[in-house]
């Protein structure tokens, strides 16, 4: 089991959280033509083995929308943060 | 290498067993093959032994870091099953439930191929309906199916939970007869012996840790058993397809998850088929030593390490105990973690890829175990031939762009749902 520590709540298990995917990948602007940047969006994925920056929903806390940075090793998390404020 | 035997059996049996041979010769690397192929798992030992059976391609390598027997095909809860839906899955899972059919005759080796059906039980009438669909498409191809109302399912099943209290009653269910399991190491053994009898160079212990290239070509791996020279390099090695793949710089859709599995003390003969839950995802069967072998769902986040966690432990146990409470109070034995490549479609990716001199076999999502003949079948024909096979048209790369995604799974291009 997981434990992240979230900005908010404090340390909870992970089971509390939804997983919502690699947290690298940057959205093209809306009306980008170009189809390579949006199937790189959609579909390509570094999926590193080591440190993942990756999103994770507190839904069974305070809903918010974190950055997790976590081995996909070892398990170790390295770093939470609030998604919202890493966009700004 | 001896042919194994009823005399072969009786011969060694009267002069104490003392004469047995290797299955396979432990090779050391030679400076070139024609083809290598990374990766000592079920899919790349099928693979070694089509090149040489069917394309008479025998001057072959299979690298493999650890030792046969040791990743995921030992790690799988040996299911073998040809109930696809969606076009491309059902042809290939079909021609390779019949290539199962032959294959402890094909390699002169006993898997142990079991085929004592597999029923998927509905538990509304639309997920029936859903079910009766799927039952005509695969009888349109040629596949056994049967729709089974809820007393068939009873006369079949008698075990499950009946009961007024069940949390999802059960409405009737899906049934293929020819489905069943196999003995996974069996699997790997026989494909290592068989490939090995034709030549083939099973080198174990012997990890690739990056591509040798001339000018754009992929022309050998350098591995911690010195540089091997290749014509064709063929990659196989599901989990870590990703990791090679960037060493050869090639940037794929697959993510890296992590499926547990279970087994229970053992107990006597109880579960006859291969039992799915429609109601959640859970499907389990009995293994001839007597363990209940069961699996669910992904951890579902991105991982590397082959351990699992006590959450998804828990889902697993109590979809177990909805849909059978008679085995409660059994106790685990154990459970391991498999990691998988997974696809945004759940469609695994056998095809030729923009790097020159390497092919790719992998994206087998946690379905690769019943795909290992066919995939070691048509990616043999494909390291062959340069060519992509009929079978497998529908498995190439490309379909992430064009958006013929063979989604069966219908989650989308969220690979963690699949």
């Amino acid at each position: 089991m997981l434990r992240i520590d979230c900005p908010c709540c404090g340390m909870r298990d992970h089971s509390e959280f939804r997983y919502g995917g690699d947290a690298t990948v940057e959205r093209p602007a809306h009306d980008n033509p170009d189809g390579d940047a949006w199937y790189r969006y959609v579909y390509v994925r570094a999926n590193p083995k080591g440190l993942h920056r990756e999103y994770w929903q507190h839904v069974l806390g305070c809903r918010q929308w974190l950055v997790v940075e976590r081995d996909t090793v070892t398990h170790s998390i390295h770093s939470v943060s609030f998604s919202r404020r890493q966009r700004a | 290498m001896s042919r194994y035997s009823v005399f072969s059996l009786l011969r060694h049996a009267a002069t104490g067993n003392r004469g047995w041979q290797r299955a396979w010769r432990a090779a050391t690397p030679k400076a070139s093959y024609d083809v290598v192929i990374i990766g000592g798992g079920g899919h790349g030992l099928a693979t070694a032994f089509y090149l040489a059976e069917n394309h008479g391609i025998r001057n072959v390598a299979v690298v493999e870091k650890g030792y046969i027997g040791g990743g995921n095909v030992g790690r799988n809860t040996t299911v073998i099953r040809s109930n696809y839906l969606l076009d491309g899955n059902t042809q290939f899972y079909e021609f390779s439930m019949k290539l199962w059919e032959g294959m402890s005759a094909a390699l002169n080796f006993n898997v142990m191929f079991s085929q004592r059906g597999q029923l998927v039980t509905a538990h509304s009438a639309d997920q029936l309906d859903t079910f009766s669909h799927r039952a005509n498409v695969m009888r349109s191809n040629g596949i056994d199916a049967e729709i089974l109302d809820r007393d068939a399912v009873r006369k079949l099943v008698p075990y499950l939970d009946f009961s007024d209290t069940a949390r999802f009653p059960i409405h009737g269910a899906i049934f293929q007869g020819r489905a069943g399991t196999a003995r996974h190491d069996a699997v790997a053994w026989g494909y290592a012996r068989a490939a090995s009898g034709h030549g083939v160079d099973i080198i174990e212990g012997c990890e690739v840790t990056d591509f040798v290239r001339q000018g754009d070509r992929i022309v050998g791996v350098e591995t911690t058993r010195g540089r091997i020279g290749a014509g064709r390099v063929g990659l196989a090695v599901a989990g870590h397809t990703s990791v090679l793949a960037q060493k050869a710089g090639l940037e794929l859709p697959i993510e890296s998850h992590l499926l547990q599995a279970f087994v229970t003390e053992p107990v006597k003969p109880l579960v006859d088929h291969v039992v799915a839950y429609g109601a959640d995802h859970f499907y389990l069967s009995q293994s001839d030593k007597g363990g209940l072998v069961f699996g669910g769902n992904l951890d579902g986040y991105n991982s590397y390490s082959q351990r699992g966690n006590t959450g998804v432990l828990r889902e697993v146990c109590e979809a177990a105990i909805a849909l059978m409470p008679n085995i409660s109070r059994l106790r685990l034995l154990r459970h391991w973690g498999g990691i998988m490549d997974m696809t945004p479609d759940a469609s695994p990716i056998i095809s030729l890829t923009p790097v020159d001199g390497l092919y790719l076999n992998g994206g087998w999502c946690y379905g690769g175990f019943k795909a290992t003949p066919a995939s070691g079948w048509c990616f043999a024909e494909m390291l062959a031939t340069g060519e992509t096979p009929a079978l497998v048209r529908g498995y190439g790369l490309g379909r992430f762009r064009s958006g013929h995604m063979i989604d069966e799974a219908g989650a989308g291009p969220f690979a963690w749902l699949q």
